[in-house]
C-alpha cells in the first residue's frame, strides 16, 4: 500500500519548501516473537517465556517504553536484568533526533543477543501506521502511534496464544498518555512504578533518573537561575549576532568562573568570561552554549582566586556573599576580558562522571551530594538508599537534568567502582575519566585471533622474503614484552652496508573490517600506565605472535636500505618477510656489547655498525634543524609483591636509545615518502605544525634572565641557540631550557594527505613523516602497513582505506585517543608519585624554579621528575608582601627575589586532607628565611 | 541532528522499501494523438512524459543527416513545477544538455537506426515531477514512446539507478537518497541480451563494490523491463479489441 507523506520544511537560506515523500506500508513486518507462528520471522528475537519477576506483572510480558522513558532511563534499560523489550521505530527515530549518545547505547543494546531487544518497524506496518490528524501536534501523533502499536501487539499476541498469558506492558511517564492508553485497554505503568515492583533488584531503583514531576518536591519553588531561552530564539539570536555560540569550559580552580570559547571564524572575540552562578546559568563543562555579551563597562579581568565549592549544606543557600568577593578586582583596561552570561544551552555534553559521595548530614536522608573527581564538574544531587555503603567508595553518576530552581544538577547512581585510594579503583577511575576503553576483549574480537598452535605456512614462505639467516636483534627497555621492531646491519660484497629495520607484521593478523580490527581502531593505541598496560590488540598478538622475540620465527615487514659508509641511502626496498631474531637486548645490554672490545660476534658487530651509522644520521638530522627536546620522565621501581612503588628515578638515556630511534625515524620517513608517492590522496601521515611565535615568549624571557639569546625564527635557529645556551657551573640549565622549549611546542597529529597541504614535521625537521614502526601499540601504524603492502603489491586494498573522509574520521579518533592516553599516563604517574611519597614520608630535595607565577613558584625536582607549586599566600594566614614583575619574570617575596632557574630546596610531603584530590605539597626549606617569616 | 538514516538496521529504507525493491512503476502509452508515439510514466513520485516524432526527413541543414543511418535527436527538459523550488530555466542549462546527450547515446545503441538512412527520429522527454532517478524515468518513458511509434529496436531499453549505503546496494533511489551523499549509478540495460547501453557514475566508489552495485542495478532494470512489457502488451490488447470492432 502506498501513502504519500507531505510536509513543509524550511531551507537554510530561509525559503519554505514543500517536501513530498513516498511512504510504503508493508504486510511483511513480523512481530518478532517466538510464540507467533503466523509471522514468518526466521530468527525471532523475543522469547516465549519472557519473565522479569515483578509484583505488578506476574505473567510473562514484553515491555514497550515510550520515547521519554528510553531517553531518561537508558541506564536501567541497558541493565542485563531487563530483557524482551520492543523498541518501536517511532521511539527510535525520536531518540535519534534528540540524543546521539542514548541512540548509540540503545542500538548497542539491540545488537546484544542476550538482551532480546526487538525493533518493530511500526511506521511501515500496514496496521500500525497512522496519519497525523488535523490539529494534532507531532508529539501527540507519535504518542498515539506508540499506543496503536502497543494495542496491535496486545491483540496480535492474544490471538496467537489464544488469549493466553503473554502480554505487553507499555511504560510511559506521561500522565495524559497513560490515561489514554488505559482507555484503550492497554496495560500501562509508569517507569518508576514498574521498576519498584521488580523483585530482588532494589539497586535498580537508584539508577532511576529523576523526573521533572518529582523535582518540584525536592526544592522549594524559589527560582535560582534565569530561564534558558528556547532553541528557536537562540538560533535567531546567533544569526543576528545578539548571542555567541561556543563551548563552555569551567575553571578548574574557581567554581564560580568559566570561559566560553567561541569557535566561529572571523569573530573578534574568541573567549568570553563568565562569572557567578547566575551568569553561568547551569552550564556544565563541555556543554555547547549560547552567551550574551555584557557591555564594555562590565568587562573584568579574570580573578586569580581559588574557590572550591565545599559548603556542606546541600540546600540552596544564598551564595551572594562569595559572589561579591569576586568583584572589585583592580581593573587595568588592558587585561579586561569580555564577559557575558549564558542564555541557553544548545547541546549538553554530559557523560557519566566518576567521583565520591558526600553523605548528607541527616542520617536517614536519601538525597546526597556527589562530588565528581573532575573539579570542573559541579556537585550532583543523587537519591540513594545505600549511601552508607557508598561512603568512601568511588562511584559513577549520570546527570539527569538541572532545573532552574535547584542549586545543583540532579542525577542518579550508575555504578560502584570500588573503595577510594585503592590502586585498582583509582586506575579504573583514571581510565574512565580519560575515556580509555579498557574492558576485556569481547568474544567476537577474540574469535578473529589465529588458531594456536600457530606456525608459518608454506604460503607465507612463498610470498615472503626469507630473512631468517640474517643476524637480527631487538633493543628495547627492560621488561618489554611487545617487541615490534628489530634491526640488522651487515657488510655487502661491494663494500656497502645493508641496514634492515624489521617491524612486526600486525596487519597480517588483523584483517580490515573484522571485529578485531574495529576494536583496535577504536582503542587507537596501547596505554602504558605505571605497572599496567592496556593493550590495543589481544595479548596473544601483542606479546606472542606479533612480538619479535628472540629465537622464534616471526612474520615481519622489512624496510631494507643499502647505504654507503657515510650513511647515504643508495637503495631502499620494502618487503614482507620472515625473520628469526637472534637476541632481545635491553638498551643497557646493547650498550655493554658495543663498549666491550672483547666481544666480536655477529650481533655485536651488527650493533656497532648500526651505532656508527646512527651517529652520522643524527648529526645530519640536527644540522637540518631537528630539535632535541627534553621532558622529565620517571621510572618507578615497583615492589613485585605489593605492586607499590619503592623507588623512583628519572629515566636515563643511553647511546643505544638514540641508535634505535634514529633508524625508526629513517624507516618512518622512507615509508611516508613511499605511501605518499603511491597514494597522494589517502596516505596517513603525521605532521607537527610550527608553533606561533608568541608561544616562545616565555622561553625567550627565561633565557634573557641569564643574558642568553634564543632565536626562534626557524627550527634550525632554535636548535642552534639551544645548543649554545649554557651557563657555567650550571649543567642542568640547558636541560631546563629544553623542558621549557618542549612546552612551547604544538601537538603532532595524524592526518590524511588528501585533506591537508601542510605536511611538515617541525620537531624532526622532515618534510614528510608517518608512523610505521610500532603497529602492536599504535593503530596508525597498521593503516600505514596496509598502505605500504598495497604499494608493494603484497596485499589488496579495501574501500575504507581509499576513502579520505573515512580516514580523516579515523585520524580524529586516533589523535583523540593519543591525547587521552597521554593524560591518563600522566595521571597514573601522579598517582604513583603520591603512593611513593605516602610510603616515604617527608623528604627534602633540591629543585629548580621552572616558572614564576603571581602568587607561587613552580618547582621542578630533577631527581623525581616531579613538578609542584609553592604558594606564598594561605587562606588562614596573612600573605607576605608579594610583588610580581611579568617582564623578568620575577617574584619578590618580602626581601627575596625569585628568578626563573634559581636553585631551591624544598620539603615534599603528601597532602591527604582531601581524599579525592590528594596531592604533593611542597614547602621551601632554602632560602630558609622565607619559611621563618611565613611561620610567624 | 545527524543526517537521514538511509537504511535502518532492520533493512528498511526511508520510504519503507527494502534494499532491492523498486518504487511503484506505472505507465501508459499513446497519451497524445498528434505525435507518432508517446508515453507517460511514473516511477514513484518521478513523473515523465515522452513524445516521439519520426522517422522523418532531416529538418534544418542537410549536412547533419547521415547516409547510412538515422540521426537521433533528443531533448530533455524539466517542468518549472517539477522540483520543490520553482525552476528558473526549464531547459537548455548544462545539466539538461548533458542529460539530452546521455539519452541520445542510449537510444543510438538500441534503435535500429541503419534501417532509416538520411532520416531523423526526435525524442522529447519532459520531467513533470522530479523525485530522483530522472534519467531512468526518461529512458523508460522514451522506450515506451518509441514502441508506441513503431520504431524497431533491438530490445526494450530499461534504466534504473542504484546507490550504495552502508555496504549495501540500494535499487532505484528516491531524491532523499540521491542527495544523501552516497554514490549513485545510473544504468541502461537491454535486458534480453544483457548488454549495457549506458552506465554512468559520478562519485567515487571502491572497485570491490562496483560489481555488486552493477549487479543490483541490472536486477532492478530487469524488474522494470517486466513492467514495461506488461504495459505494452496490455496496450496492444486494448488496441486490438478496438480495431476488431
Amino acid at each position: 500500500m502506498l501513502k504519500s507523506k507531505t510536509f513543509v520544511k524550511k531551507t537554510r537560506s530561509g525559503g519554505v519548501l514543500k517536501i513530498v515523500r513516498e511512504h510504503y506500508l508493508r504486510d511483511d513486518i513480523w512481530c518478532g516473537s517466538e510464540v507467533c507462528k503466523e509471522c514468518k520471522d526466521e530468527a525471532p528475537v523475543l522469547q516465549e517465556h519472557a519473565c522479569i519477576e515483578s509484583d505488578l506483572c506476574s505473567y510473562p510480558h514484553y515491555l514497550i517504553p515510550d520515547t521519554n522513558v528510553l531517553l531518561h532511563q537508558i541506564d536501567i534499560l541497558v541493565d542485563p536484568l531487563i530483557r524482551n523489550v520492543i523498541i518501536l521505530q517511532t521511539v527510535l527515530q525520536e531518540v535519534r533526533h534528540r540524543s546521539a549518545p542514548v541512540y548509540k547505547r540503545i542500538k548497542d543494546a539491540i545488537h546484544e543477543k542476550e538482551k532480546h531487544f526487538y525493533t518493530f518497524t511500526n511506521e511501515h506496518h500496514r496496521e500500525t501506521f497512522i496519519e497525523r490528524e488535523q490539529g494534532e501536534s507531532a508529539n501527540d501523533r507519535n504518542d498515539r502511534a506508540i499506543r496503536v502499536a502497543a494495542k496491535w501487539y496486545t491483540d496480535h499476541l492474544a490471538k496467537k496464544t489464544n488469549g493466553g498469558s503473554l502480554k505487553v506492558v507499555l511504560l510511559t511517564d506521561d500522565r495524559a498518555n497513560k490515561e489514554k492508553a488505559e482507555q484503550d485497554g492497554l496495560i500501562v505503568y509508569r517507569c518508576e512504578e514498574y521498576i519498584k515492583s521488580l523483585i530482588g533488584n532494589p539497586e535498580l531503583m537508584d539508577r532511576l533518573a529523576l523526573q521533572p514531576d518529582d523535582q518540584n518536591e525536592i526544592t522549594g519553588s524559589k527560582l535560582l537561575f534565569p530561564e534558558h531561552l528556547p532553541l528557536s530564539r537562540i538560533q535567531s539570536g546567533i544569526k543576528n549576532g545578539m548571542f555567541l555560540q561556543g563551548t563552555f569550559h569551567a575553571n578548574r580552580d574557581n567554581y564560580l568562573e568559566g570561559k566560553v570559547f567561541i569557535n566561529r571564524e572571523g569573530e573578534e572575540i574568541n573567549e568570553v568570561l563568565l562569572q557567578g552562578l547566575q551568569n553561568l546559568n547551569r552550564a556544565v563543562h563541555q556543554d555547547v552554549v549560547a552567551v550574551e555579551l555584557f557591555p564594555k563597562e562590565r568587562w573584568v579581568a579574570p580573578s586569580s582566586v581559588v574557590l572550591q565549592d565545599d559548603s556542606p549544606n546541600d540546600e540552596d543557600a544564598d551564595e551572594d556573599e562569595t559572589e561579591n568577593n569576586l568583584k572589585g578586582v583592580p581593573s587595568d583596561s588592558s587585561v579586561l576580558k569580555p564577559t557575558g552570561r549564558v542564555v541557553g544551552v544548545i547541546k549538553r555534553n554530559w557523560r557519566p562522571f566518576c567521583g565520591m559521595l558526600s553523605q548528607s548530614m541527616i542520617k536517614e536522608a536519601t538525597r546526597h551530594l556527589f562530588t565528581p573527581a573532575d573539579r570542573r564538574i559541579p556537585r550532583i544531587r543523587i537519591e540513594t538508599r545505600q549511601a552508607a555503603n557508598l561512603v568512601g567508595q568511588r562511584i559513577m553518576v549520570a546527570i539527569d537534568g538541572w532545573p532552574k530552581n535547584s542549586r545543583y544538577p540532579n542525577g542518579h547512581f550508575v555504578k560502584n567502582l570500588g573503595s577510594a585510594g585503592d590502586k585498582e579503583t583509582e586506575t579504573e577511575v583514571l581510565l574512565l575519566e580519560h575515556d580509555v576503553p579498557h574492558q576485556p576483549f569481547s568474544q567476537a574480537v577474540l574469535s578473529f585471533l589465529p588458531q594456536m598452535p600457530w606456525s608459518i605456512t608454506e604460503e607465507d614462505l612463498k610470498v615472503r622474503a626469507d630473512l631468517r639467516h640474517l643476524c637480527v636483534c631487538s633493543v628495547d627497555p627492560p621488561g618489554c614484552t611487545d617487541i615490534d621492531d628489530t634491526l640488522h646491519c651487515r657488510e655487502l660484497e661491494n663494500g656497502n652496508l645493508e641496514v634492515g629495520v624489521h617491524i612486526a607484521d600486525v596487519s597480517h593478523f588483523i584483517r580490515p573490517g573484522n571485529a578485531l580490527d574495529q576494536e583496535a581502531a577504536s582503542r587507537g593505541t596501547t596505554v602504558y600506565l605505571c605497572g599496567k598496560r592496556i593493550d590495543m590488540v589481544p595479548e596473544l598478538l601483542s606479546s606472542n605472535l606479533c612480538s619479535l622475540r628472540s629465537n622464534v620465527e616471526r612474520l615481519a615487514f622489512s624496510c631494507i636500505w643499502e647505504m654507503n659508509h657515510n650513511a647515504e641511502i643508495i637503495k631502499a626496498h620494502f618487503t614482507k618477510s620472515i625473520i628469526n631474531s637472534k637476541a632481545s637486548l635491553t638498551y643497557a645490554e646493547a650498550q655493554m656489547r658495543i663498549d666491550d672490545t672483547t666481544m666480536n660476534d655477529d650481533i655485536t658487530k651488527s650493533l656497532r655498525g648500526l651505532n656508527r651509522l646512527a651517529k652520522i644520521l643524527k648529526s645530519r638530522r640536527i644540522a637540518k634543524g631537528a630539535l632535541t627536546l627534553s621532558s622529565p620522565e620517571v621510572r618507578f621501581h615497583i615492589d613485585s609483591e605489593t605492586h607499590d612503588p619503592i623507588d623512583m628515578q628519572s629515566k636515563e638515556l643511553k647511546e643505544t636509545n638514540s641508535m634505535v630511534e634514529e633508524f625508526m625515524l629513517l624507516a618512518n620517513i622512507s615509508v611516508a615518502q613511499k605511501i605518499y608517492d603511491e597514494f597522494s590522496e589517502c596516505a596517513l601521515l603525521r605532521k607537527h605544525p610550527s608553533p606561533p611565535p608568541s608561544n616562545y615568549d616565555i622561553l625567550i624571557k627565561a633565557a634573557k634572565s641569564r643574558d642568553l639569546n634564543i632565536l626562534t625564527d626557524s627550527a634550525k635557529a632554535l636548535a642552534d641557540s639551544l645548543n649554545n645556551a649554557t651557563v657555567e657551573n650550571f649543567p642542568y640549565f640547558n636541560t631546563l631550557l629544553r623542558i621549557l622549549a618542549t612546552r612551547c611546542m604544538m601537538q603532532a597529529v595524524y592526518f590524511c594527505s588528501g585533506m591537508d597541504s601542510d605536511f611538515h614535521h617541525y620537531g624532526l625537521a622532515s618534510p614528510i613523516y608517518t608512523h610505521f614502526t610500532s603497529p602492536i601499540r599504535r593503530y596508525a601504524d597498521i593503516i600505514v602497513h596496509r598502505l605500504l603492502a598495497v604499494a608493494i603489491n603484497a596485499d589488496s586494498t579495501y574501500p575504507d582505506l581509499m576513502d579520505k573522509h573515512k580516514q580523516t574520521a579515523l585520524c580524529n579518533n586516533l589523535n583523540y585517543r593519543h591525547k587521552m592516553a597521554q593524560y591518563a599516563q600522566r595521571a597514573s604517574v601522579a598517582f604513583h608519585t603520591q603512593l611513593f611519597f605516602k610510603n616515604k614520608g617527608i623528604i627534602n630535595e633540591e629543585g629548580f624554579i621552572l616558572f614564576v607565577r603571581k602568587n607561587a613558584i613552580i618547582i621542578l625536582i630533577p631527581k623525581f621528575g616531579l613538578e609542584g607549586a609553592v604558594f606564598f599566600d594561605h587562606k588562614d594566614r596573612p600573605s607576605p608582601r608579594l610583588s610580581f614583575d611579568s617582564e623578568g619574570p620575577t617574584l619578590k617575596v618580602e626581601e627575596h627575589t625569585f628568578r626563573m632557574f634559581d636553585k631551591v630546596k624544598v620539603t615534599i610531603s603528601l597532602d591527604a586532607s582531601n581524599i579525592q584530590h590528594q596531592r604533593i605539597r611542597m614547602a621551601l626549606v632554602e632560602p630558609g628565611f622565607i619559611t621563618q617569616q611565613l611561620g610567624k | 541532528m545527524a543526517g537521514l538514516e538511509l537504511l535502518s538496521d532492520q533493512g528498511y529504507r526511508l520510504d519503507g522499501r527494502r534494499a532491492c525493491e523498486l518504487r511503484k512503476v506505472q505507465a501508459r502509452t499513446s497519451v497524445f494523438a498528434q505525435a507518432d508515439g508517446s508515453a507517460y510514466l511514473e516511477q514513484g513520485n518521478t513523473k515523465a512524459l515522452a513524445v516521439v516524432y519520426g522517422p522523418h526527413e532531416t529538418r534544418g541543414s542537410r549536412s547533419k543527416s547521415l547516409h547510412d543511418r538515422a540521426v537521433i535527436n533528443c531533448q530533455y527538459s524539466m517542468a518549472t513545477f517539477s522540483t520543490a523550488e520553482r525552476k528558473r530555466r526549464p531547459h537548455g542549462d548544462r545539466k539538461s544538455s548533458e542529460m539530452s546527450l546521455h539519452l541520445k547515446q542510449t537510444f543510438e545503441a538500441a534503435v535500429l537506426t541503419e534501417l532509416y538512412p538520411r532520416s531523423q527520429i526526435d525524442i522529447y522527454v519532459k520531467i513533470l515531477q522530479a523525485d530522483g532517478g530522472n534519467y531512468s524515468a526518461c529512458v523508460n518513458a522514451a522506450t515506451l514512446a518509441l514502441v508506441d511509434a513503431g520504431i524497431p529496436m533491438r530490445d526494450y531499453v530499461c534504466a534504473c539507478t542504484a546507490g550504495f549505503v552502508e555496504d549495501t546496494p540500494l535499487a532505484d533511489l528516491c531524491h532523499a537518497e540521491e542527495s544523501g551523499g552516497g554514490t549513485s549509478l545510473a544504468l541502461a540495460l537491454l535486458p534480453r541480451s544483457g548488454n549495457i547501453a549506458l552506465l554512468q557514475m559520478d562519485a567515487r566508489l571502491h572497485q570491490d563494490h562496483l560489481d555488486a552495485l552493477i549487479e543490483a542495478a541490472m536486477t532492478a532494470c530487469k524488474g522494470v523491463s517486466k513492467v514495461l512489457d506488461g504495459v505494452v502488451r496490455q496496450h496492444l490488447e486494448e488496441v486490438s479489441v478496438l480495431t476488431r470492432d
